[in-house]
């Protein structure tokens, strides 16, 4: 079992009013699973994204990944999880402006502190970012800034940095929601790609095209878990 | 495991590349300032020098006393004009007040020397040894006078520099014979060089002669039995209060001179050591402000770098967060932006340091001014600017390492 949560809740009060972005979530999600978690906005599913990438605290339940207790952790072993296990991809990419492709995938090895990929050299570390480069496509493109990319081509180099660091789960937070049809179905045919060679895949979108490509669909409503449903190819 | 200084120097280099020309601007507040202070206090130091040289070429300790002012039917003439300083006064307050070391009379007047093949126009002074003693004014080759010479008004002559230069050039003046006054003199011996008085004069320009000689041969006054001065150089033994030694000497020269109590003294005591080191006092309170009135410019400078440090963390939230997602610790964020202030104000400190030695050497050459730079100045400066850059580095750098992950990521 990869991500294993027990009741996992998240309360903002806001004045008298105590909101539940988040309800007793329970769920378990194996390891090379394809997620899809969709909803309505305000529906709880980002909270549950952020809660699941250790970006964000519950306020209470349990969140197992990989075995480990993660919910009590304190931000500094948060970061070092961060790192270790998961690569994020978000909707606005995210690279650094002028940095090349090739420096930007290489970003995370740079705080990496633990495990083999710890303390490399930057030699190294550029051939690491290198490969992942070539595994998404953009092999051709290591020196080329963000700026001299397509959409597309950019949100590949924001996965090729996400598995830079080799970690059990990528997990994409509205990929395609700045991309159009044609580069949403590249960059939607790469994760399917990333799954088959077994990477867990859990992408959050409200757009029942991309939920599609996933194996399972969870969808949150007011915080709950309304439905797991399996997709069927 | 830390991540290394190489790496955040990398980092910092980078966001400073990507802004070059805020950056750049921002340096050269620092820029401005370090040079200013390392201008300012090179130039302070200068003048410091300069007094505390002509402190040293004047001697320490040292007084004159020039007769006073004659006050002729109401009309005062101005000082030095009275003839009421003898030598005896100039012997009684060397055995009268212990404080004194010596009490040398010196007695003066312009001349034309002739050698054998030049002539030249100086000061003749009429001095015993001890001139030479409380001058501190040792002599460069020669010899001293010796007591015949000062008892009989021997015919021997010691040449300052200038004027041995001017009348000998390379040639050796000792036992040359010159002519003061149409009276032949020896040489005897030359001074060391003393270099300019307060005044801008040229001290080596003039030569001495026994206070008797001076007398009775060249001056050619007041034969009678008293033996009128034209000064007095007073030096005080060390450890003395020069105030309370100057109340003695002017209490007993009035007794001697008899001058009624009420009546203004007939001579003035200039405390030369005194009035230098107020002058040297006064150039290190003007040293002390120009570098105050300098750091300001550093501070502010300070400020620059701590406002678009600001600028830059909140421009680069976004940044922040994603940094933070991929297992940045807010340590590694503090120390990135901390890198890249003190970048900032140790390259601008350095192109200061720089700017400051050409402006330095660029006032000394037009306005001709002394400057002295210290080293201390410019590690004052280096280890200044770089804690601005931590100082003024220091919060907004805590501002970014402080922020969540989400929210830095979810900022527009």
């Amino acid at each position: 079992m990869l991500i294993h949560t027990e009741n996992l809740s998240k309360i903002y009060g806001v004045g008298d009013q105590v909101v539940h972005a988040l309800d007793s979530v329970s769920i378990d999600i194996d390891s090379g699973d394809f997620v899809a978690i969709v909803g309505a906005s305000g529906s709880g599913k980002s909270t549950f994204m952020n809660m699941i990438g250790c970006l964000d605290q519950p306020s209470s339940g349990r969140y197992f990944l990989a075995g480990e207790d993660v919910a009590s952790l304190d931000p500094d072993s948060l970061a070092d999880i961060r790192n270790r296990r998961i690569g994020f991809v978000f909707q606005q990419f995210n690279l650094l402006n002028r940095t090349s492709a090739i420096e930007n995938t290489a970003l995370p090895l740079l705080y990496a502190r633990s495990g083999p990929l710890a303390g490399l050299s930057k030699e190294e570390r550029l051939e690491h970012a290198k490969k992942r480069l070539e595994q998404v496509g953009l092999g051709d493109r290591l020196d080329n800034m963000p700026n001299q990319l397509s959409g597309g081509q950019q949100q590949r180099v924001a996965i090729a940095r996400a598995l830079v660091n080799d970690p059990d789960l990528i997990l994409a937070d509205e990929p395609t929601g700045a991309l159009d049809s044609k580069t949403t179905a590249e960059v939607m045919d790469l994760f399917t790609e990333l799954n088959n060679q077994g990477m867990t895949v859990i992408v959050v979108t409200h757009e029942p095209d991309v939920a599609a490509y996933a194996k399972r669909t969870v969808t949150f409503k007011d915080g709950k878990v309304i439905s797991i449903k399996i997709n069927h190819a | 495991m830390k991540i290394e200084i190489a790496t955040n120097l990398a980092i910092a280099f980078q966001a400073l590349k990507v802004n070059k020309l805020r950056s750049s601007l921002t340096m050269l507040g620092i820029i401005i300032g370090v040079a200013a202070v390392i201008t300012m206090i090179a130039v302070g130091g200068g003048a410091q020098a300069r007094v505390k040289a002509q402190i040293s070429s004047l001697g320490s300790n040292l007084m004159i006393i020039i007769p006073g002012s004659l006050l002729q039917s109401g009309v005062r003439l101005g000082t030095g004009n009275a003839q009421t300083l003898t030598e005896d006064d100039a012997n009684a307050i060397l055995r009268e007040i212990p404080e004194v070391a010596y009490a040398a009379p010196i007695s003066r007047g312009g001349g034309q020397i002739i050698s054998s093949s030049n002539n030249w126009g100086t000061t003749i002074y009429g001095v015993n040894p001890d001139f030479f003693e409380a001058r501190e004014w040792p002599l460069a080759s020669g010899r001293m006078f010796e007591y015949a010479e000062i008892a009989g008004a021997g015919k021997v002559v010691i040449l300052g520099q200038t004027v041995a230069n001017q009348l000998f050039g390379s040639e050796d003046p000792i036992d040359q014979q010159v002519r003061i006054k149409g009276v032949p003199f020896t040489v005897i011996g030359i001074t060391e060089k003393k270099g300019q008085s307060m005044q801008g004069q040229d001290q080596d320009d003039g030569v001495f002669v026994p206070l008797s000689t001076g007398r009775r041969r060249i001056f050619g006054e007041a034969m009678g039995r008293i033996a009128r001065v034209g000064s007095v150089a007073v030096k005080v033994q060390d450890g003395n209060d020069m105030k309370i030694t100057e109340q003695k000497i002017a209490e007993l020269l009035r007794q001697r001179h008899r001058t009624q109590i009420g009546a203004e003294d007939d001579f003035t005591i200039r405390n030369l050591t005194e009035i230098l080191e107020a002058q040297e006092a006064a150039s290190k309170v003007m040293s002390a402000l120009l570098a105050a009135v300098a750091s300001v410019s550093l501070l502010v400078g300070g400020i620059g770098i701590m406002n678009i440090m600001l600028v830059s963390v909140t421009e680069r939230t976004r940044e922040i967060g994603l940094r933070m997602a991929i297992g940045a610790k807010g340590r590694d964020i503090l120390e990135q932006f901390l890198v890249e202030a003190m970048t900032l104000a140790t390259l601008g400190g350095l192109i200061g340091i720089l700017l400051g030695f050409l402006a330095s050497e660029l006032i000394a050459i037009l306005a001709g001014w002394a400057i002295q730079l210290s080293l201390v100045s410019i590690i004052l400066a280096v280890g200044f600017s770089a804690a601005i850059g931590i100082f003024f580095g220091f919060y907004p750098a805590k501002k970014a390492a402080m922020m969540q992950p989400i929210q830095a990521l979810r900022y527009e």
